[in-house]
């Protein structure tokens, strides 16, 4: 029943496949022939060799490939941290490929939730103040942020918590305040980035169940993981290969073929 | 993100770091210190002098018309000297044609003066006193009043009546534990009877004003002080604005008296607290002019100390810049928290400054006559550039900040 989140391919052919137009409502990511070179001291690096991605909104994708495989540059573009060479990428309705750094910043405010390996809080700022961040760059008053930081940190089940720093934490709990962070502005998109890589495997059960719920609960969410059996969390997983979309299936689909032992990187 | 915002991250960020930010705030510190301690020493001389010119020596609108400058600021030439020499003494007659043509309002005395030591039945000697032989208007254009007993009348003067009223410090050095008031003061071997005691003065520069003594023009007091040629004769304008109507009417007599052609220069002298003080007033350009400079040295130091500190700090929140820009931080964002940061550091700095320069004001105050007064301009001018300091110098940290590339701010440690 929740499968029916998860887009089929021939959908996203079509919907990649309409250059310059702008993909329907329900789209929430749609990235077409994106490209990305490095110039690495004269030698150009091409990380990306045209990537067409289609997301529809609610998915729960995983994105994988070994390292090289250009993972990590299409979360930074998918993020908006980077911009691709050539391509379009269309994020919730907007071309966000074409965008200048301080519209990127507010693209990164409004529609995108960061979760990070290394959880990336403040170290000096307490649990809530690091929630409200996101709302400070939003312009939302004291009063109003710190409600709703409250709020956000319930969810996560750390309100005993708030007034702590990061280093008086479990790895756990602050990855629990980066995903509560994350998701403080609503955001259209929670993009995580190997969020269970510094967690032992039963904190990162748990971190997989809030995904779960959060993915149940309607929230579109992006993972970027090396690690098969944190894919297979997923509905739909993506595998990147010398910058280049090798796989894009149904989770049975992968998890059957993680089991025989084929085609995985 | 509002000003307040980052002003609060800024605060927050030097409490964290409470001996660099002290060391980052010394360079400020000093030269807003010395600023303020300058600038109101400065102050305090400029005061200082109006105050002994105005109300001690030269009195309140008052010229003193002499055969030469009492008062002199830089160098007298030779030449003007023998040209003092060569001028016709002040005499009793030129006093009383003053007088006769004194504007309405205006006020006149005469104030002869010497050197003398007197004795007294208790006491054989003594320091040098200023003994004058004045007229009865005298105390009025002095604003001189008794502690005990009384200034002598018109009628006293007139009648050569051989009394006296002495300084504080006379009073208590001849008439040690006494009551002065009846008893002679012996001037030169003549006795004075002493009918009243002035209220303490203190001193100007290093001049005791409690030491003197002053007897009648026509009394034997004169014969002393040498009427022939008067030390001065004085003459009150009843306001400030009226003070060059008056100058111009004694001007006029004596320039008639002493027969001088259109083309000729006065041959005496007008001395007035003003013109006494107008080349001091010259100096003290310069003074502060240089109270101002001589601590920009200071905050220069401060400013690159500032730049330093914050590039520093740049470096090491590299990831926390990364962090704030994937969170949806603009350079602007960037750039305002870190300008805020330095503008916050200098600013402290410079109020501390202010705080330890009013210290230093104080003490110069308790040990030294000077009563030196914090200028509220100079707070105001220390406050505005603590802040312009800090903007400027961390203006090169704060936009180097803001266009760090996230990915790369990310991924530093």
């Amino acid at each position: 029943m929740q499968d029916d989140l998860v887009s089929t391919t021939a959908e996203r052919e079509v919907v990649v496949g309409n250059q310059g137009v702008a993909p329907s409502r329900e789209w929430v990511i749609v990235t077409r022939g994106i490209r990305r070179d490095y110039d690495m001291g004269g030698e150009v690096v091409h990380a990306l060799r045209g990537v067409d991605l289609a997301i529809r909104r609610n998915e729960y994708v995983a994105i994988m490939g070994p390292s090289g495989s250009g993972k990590s540059t299409l979360m930074n573009i998918v993020g908006c941290l980077d911009t691709p060479n050539a391509g379009e990428y269309w994020l919730n309705g907007e071309l966000v490929s074409r965008m200048k750094d301080d519209e990127l910043a507010r693209v990164r405010n409004r529609e995108i939730g960061f979760v990070f390996q290394t959880f990336n809080l403040l170290p000096r700022a307490t649990a809530l103040h690091n929630v409200e961040l996101p709302l400070v760059y939003a312009g939302v008053s004291s009063a109003e942020r710190k409600r709703r930081a409250k709020e956000a940190l319930e969810k996560v089940q750390l309100d005993n918590r708030m007034d702590h720093r990061p280093n008086e934490l479990s790895g756990g709990q602050r990855q629990r305040v980066a995903i509560a962070r994350a998701l403080i502005n609503n955001p259209a998109i929670l993009l995580a980035d190997e969020p269970t890589g510094n967690l032992d495997s039963q904190t990162s059960d748990e971190i997989m169940r809030v995904f779960e719920g959060l993915a149940s609960g309607g929230q579109t969410v992006i993972m970027v993981t090396h690690e098969p059996d944190i894919a297979a969390h997923a509905r739909r997983v993506v595998v990147l290969r010398d910058g280049r979309i090798s796989s894009d299936e149904r989770r049975e689909q992968f998890v059957s073929k993680v089991m025989s032992g084929t085609g995985l990187a | 993100m509002s000003l307040i915002e980052a002003a609060r991250l800024a605060i927050s960020q030097i409490r964290v770091q409470k001996l660099k930010s002290f060391f980052t705030l010394l360079g400020v510190t000093i030269g807003v210190m010395f600023l303020i301690a300058v600038v109101s020493i400065v102050n305090g001389m400029g005061n200082y002098m109006e105050d002994a010119f105005a109300g001690k020596f030269l009195g309140v609108n008052t010229i003193n018309l002499r055969r030469f400058p009492d008062f002199n600021m830089g160098n007298v030439t030779e030449e003007q000297w023998k040209e003092w020499q060569r001028r016709p003494y002040i005499t009793v007659a030129d006093a009383e044609a003053i007088r006769d043509d004194l504007p309405p309002g205006a006020k006149w005395a005469i104030d002869d003066v010497d050197w003398l030591t007197p004795q007294s039945k208790y006491v054989a000697s003594g320091p040098q006193l200023i003994a004058h032989a004045a007229t009865a208007g005298y105390f009025d254009i002095k604003n001189l009043e008794v502690s005990q007993g009384r200034v002598f009348t018109e009628q006293e003067d007139q009648l050569g009546a051989a009394v006296v009223v002495i300084g504080s410090e006379t009073a208590e050095h001849y008439f040690p534990s006494l009551d002065p008031i009846g008893k002679n003061l012996l001037i030169e071997g003549l006795p004075f009877r002493v009918i009243g005691v002035l209220e303490k003065q203190g001193s100007a520069f290093g001049l005791s004003l409690d030491r003197q003594a002053i007897a009648p023009f026509h009394s034997p007091m004169s014969r002393f002080t040498g009427p022939r040629n008067l030390y001065g004769v004085l003459v009150q304008a009843p306001s400030p604005q009226a003070m060059s109507d008056v100058q111009g009417a004694v001007q006029e007599v004596m320039r008639r008296r002493h027969r001088l052609l259109p083309t000729q220069n006065d041959d005496f002298s007008l001395e007035s607290s003003e013109s006494a003080l107008s080349t001091w007033q010259s100096i003290q350009k310069y003074l502060v002019l240089a109270g101002i400079f001589l601590p920009a040295i200071g905050l220069v130091v401060g400013a690159i100390v500032i730049m330093n500190i914050m590039l520093v700090a740049v470096a090491e929140r590299t990831r926390e810049i990364g962090i704030r820009k994937s969170l949806g931080a603009r350079r602007r964002d960037i750039m305002s928290q870190f300008l805020v940061e330095a503008a916050t550091l200098s600013v402290m700095g410079a109020a501390i400054g202010i705080a330890l320069g009013f210290l230093l004001a104080r003490g110069v105050a308790a040990i030294s006559p000077l009563p030196t007064s914090v200028a509220p301009w100079s707070v105001v001018v220390a406050i505005a550039l603590g802040a312009g300091i800090g903007i400027i110098a961390g203006a090169y940290p704060a936009s180097r900040a803001s266009r760090l590339d996230p990915i790369a701010a990310l991924r530093s440690e």
